[in-house]
C-alpha cells in the first residue's frame, strides 16, 4: 500500500502544476460560469421567483449554488480531457507501462480534479455575501464537504468519459448532450417544484440534483431551514457519496479495460 | 527460461480478421542491441505493445528475463523501460520535474532518487537544461531526456519504439552510440524498432518484419551476406518488358518494384557496362553498390521497403 501512495500523489502534483502553467485554465473556468450568473440572474431576477422555494426569493440568489456546481463541473472536465490526448501520446503510455496498479493512476487523476475544481469553488465562495448567504462555521465546513464530494464525483465521471474516447472532439460531444443537460435538470438552473410531471421525474433521477441540493442545503446551514420539497440531507448525501463511489469504481475499470483491449 | 534473455515464441495478433503478427518466435540476450526492421504496417508497434505490457497478445508466449509475460506482468514493469514513439514527456514540466514524477512512479524517492537524475543527466549531458521546461529543448535534447527518463529505475530491459524519428542524422548518430555504450556498460537488453537502415545497421542483430511475418534474422553482416557480390538498381519506364529481356539476356533473375529493377550479380561493374551497352534506350539510370539490408528485404519479399 505505502508504494502505491507515492504514484498517487506524483499523480496529483502533476496535474496541480500543470494547471498553474497554464493560466488560461484558470480563467476559462471560472469566467464562463461567472458572466452566465450576472447575465442569467440578473435578467431573470425581475420575472422569476422559484417555484417551491419560501418567502421572498431572488433569482440571482437561487441561481448561485448552481453556477458554483457549474464551475465545479466545468474544472473537473478540463482537468480530465487532457487523459484523451496524452493517452495517444506517450505520456500517459509511459505512465501505464510503470509498475503503478490502474486504480492508484485513477486515484491520483481523480484527486488533482478535486482538488483544483475545490480550489475555485472556494474562489467562488467569496462572491457568496453579494447575494446574501450568511456563512458559519457548520455551514462553511459543510459546504466544503460537499463541495469535495461533488468534486470528485464530477472529476471521475470525466475520467470515466475520457478513458474511452479517442478524441477530444468527442469528449465536447459528450459533455454538450449529457454533462450540461444533467447540470440543468440538477436543480441548479430551475427547481423541479414547478416543473411538468415528466421533468420533475427526470430531475428525481439525476444525481446531481442531489449534489445541488446538499450544496444549497449547507450555504443555509446557520440561517434558515429550508422546505420540504427538496429531498432530505441524508438521502442527498447519500446519494452523493454513492454518486463519488460508482463513478470512481466506473473510472478504474474503464482505465483497466482500455489498457489490457487486444485491440488497443 | 532464462534470466538473462528476452524469449519470444510464436507470438501471433489478430485484429479481427487481419493478421498484424504471423507467428514471430526471436530471443535476445543481455548486452545486445536487437532490432526489429520493417516498413510500416509490417507489425513492428504491435510487437512493442505487445512487449511494453501494453496489450495482451492473441497467442504466443513471451518471456522476458524470466517471467511470463501473460502472469508476471507486475514483475516485468519494474523491469522495463520504455520509449515510445510519440513524445512522452510533459512540456509543461521541467526536465527534473518529468524525472522526478517518473522515479516516483517507481517507487525512488528523497536524496537517491535525486542523485541518480543528477547521474543520469550528467550522463546524457543535460545537466545545464535540467531547470528548463521541456518545451523549451530541441527535438534531439528532448529524445535524451526522454531516454535518461526510461533508464531512470535501472532498467534491465530497454524498448524503443522507432527512437530516432523526427531527428536530424548527426543526432541520429549521436542516439545510436549513446545506446551502443548503454547496452555494453549497463549489459542490459536493448531492443529498438526501426524503419531506417542506417540505424539498423549498427544494431548487433536484425529481425526483418513484413506484414507480421518475421522474414529474416541475423546480424547485418549475415543477412547482407545472403545477397552473394553486388546489386544494380536500374530505374526503367518499361519493367516488365526490361525485366523479361534482362533475364533472357543475362543470367539473372531481376525483381520489379514500381520502375525498378533490382539484379544481383557477381561482378556488378561488369553487368552494368554489359546491360547498358544492350539495353540503352529502355534505362534511365543505373546505380551500383553492395547490399545494403533493404536489398535484403526487397530480396526476402519481393515488394519494395515503404
Amino acid at each position: 500500500m505505502r508504494n502505491v501512495l507515492l504514484p498517487i500523489a506524483t499523480i496529483w502534483w502533476r496535474e496541480i502544476i500543470r494547471f498553474f502553467r497554464q493560466r488560461s485554465r484558470l480563467f476559462s473556468a471560472i469566467a464562463q460560469p461567472l458572466v452566465f450568473w450576472i447575465l442569467i440572474g440578473s435578467g431573470l431576477n425581475a420575472s422569476f421567483q422559484p417555484a417551491g422555494v419560501s418567502g421572498k426569493s431572488e433569482y440571482i440568489e437561487y441561481f448561485y449554488p448552481g453556477i458554483v456546481v457549474l464551475v465545479l463541473l466545468f474544472t473537473a472536465i478540463f482537468a480530465t480531457i487532457s487523459v484523451v490526448n496524452e493517452r495517444r501520446e506517450g505520456f500517459l503510455q509511459g505512465v501505464l507501462v510503470a509498475p503503478a496498479p490502474r486504480w492508484g493512476i485513477v486515484l491520483g487523476q481523480a484527486l488533482g480534479g478535486t482538488t483544483l475544481a475545490l480550489l475555485q469553488g472556494v474562489l467562488l465562495l467569496f462572491i457568496a455575501p453579494l447575494t446574501g448567504i450568511r456563512f458559519g462555521l457548520t455551514s462553511l465546513l459543510s459546504t466544503l464537504g460537499v463541495m469535495t464530494l461533488l468534486a470528485f464525483g464530477l472529476t471521475n465521471l470525466g475520467l470515466l468519459i475520457a478513458w474511452r474516447m479517442d478524441s477530444t472532439q468527442g469528449f465536447h460531444a459528450v459533455m454538450n448532450l449529457i454533462l450540461i443537460p444533467i447540470w440543468l435538470l440538477s436543480g441548479a438552473f430551475f427547481p423541479s417544484a414547478g416543473a411538468p410531471d415528466w421533468l420533475a421525474w427526470v430531475m428525481k433521477l439525476n444525481p446531481l440534483t442531489y449534489g445541488v441540493d446538499a450544496f444549497r442545503r449547507s450555504l443555509y446551514f446557520d440561517t434558515v431551514t429550508t422546505n420540504g420539497n427538496m429531498p432530505t440531507w441524508t438521502l442527498s448525501i447519500l446519494v452523493i457519496s454513492l454518486f463519488c463511489f460508482l463513478t470512481y469504481l466506473g473510472a478504474t475499470l474503464t482505465a483497466s479495460a482500455e489498457t489490457n483491449k487486444k485491440h488497443a | 527460461m532464462s534470466v538473462n534473455r528476452i524469449t519470444v515464441q510464436n507470438l501471433t495478433h489478430t485484429y479481427g480478421t487481419r493478421c498484424a503478427l504471423d507467428n514471430v518466435s526471436f530471443t535476445v540476450s543481455r548486452g545486445e542491441i536487437f532490432c526489429l526492421l520493417g516498413p510500416n504496417g509490417s507489425g513492428k508497434t504491435t510487437l512493442f505493445k505487445v512487449l511494453s505490457t501494453l496489450m495482451p497478445p492473441t497467442s504466443g508466449s513471451v518471456n522476458i528475463l524470466g517471467h511470463n509475460l501473460s502472469i508476471g506482468t507486475k514483475a516485468i514493469r519494474k523491469l522495463l523501460g520504455v520509449v515510445f514513439q510519440h513524445p512522452g514527456l510533459d512540456v509543461k514540466l521541467t526536465v527534473t520535474e518529468n524525472l522526478r514524477h517518473h522515479g516516483h512512479l517507481y517507487g525512488l524517492k528523497g536524496k537517491s532518487l535525486k542523485l541518480r537524475i543528477a547521474e543520469l543527466l550528467e550522463r546524457f549531458g543535460i545537466s545545464d537544461r535540467s531547470h528548463d521546461l521541456v518545451e523549451k529543448l530541441s527535438g534531439g535534447l528532448q529524445r535524451r531526456v526522454e531516454i535518461a527518463k526510461a533508464m531512470l529505475h535501472s532498467p534491465q530491459v530497454l524498448l524503443l519504439d522507432e527512437p530516432s524519428s523526427g531527428l536530424d542524422v548527426g543526432v541520429r548518430r549521436q542516439l545510436s552510440n549513446h545506446l551502443i555504450s548503454l547496452a555494453e556498460t549497463e549489459n542490459i537488453i536493448i531492443l529498438l524498432t526501426t524503419h531506417l537502415m542506417d540505424e539498423a545497421e549498427l544494431c548487433n542483430r536484425v529481425g526483418i518484419l513484413d506484414i507480421g511475418k518475421m522474414v529474416a534474422l541475423g546480424t547485418p553482416d549475415e543477412l547482407k551476406a545472403q545477397i552473394g557480390g553486388d546489386v544494380v538498381l536500374i530505374e526503367t519506364t518499361n519493367g516488365e518488358v526490361l525485366r523479361n529481356a534482362i533475364a533472357g539476356h543475362f543470367e539473372v533473375l531481376p525483381i520489379l518494384t514500381e520502375n525498378y529493377l533490382h539484379v544481383e550479380c557477381e561482378r556488378g561493374h561488369e553487368f552494368v557496362r554489359d546491360v547498358v551497352a544492350a539495353f540503352p534506350d529502355e534505362i534511365q539510370t543505373v546505380r551500383f553498390g553492395k547490399p545494403t539490408l533493404e536489398d535484403v528485404f526487397i530480396k526476402l519479399t519481393g515488394n519494395p521497403f515503404v
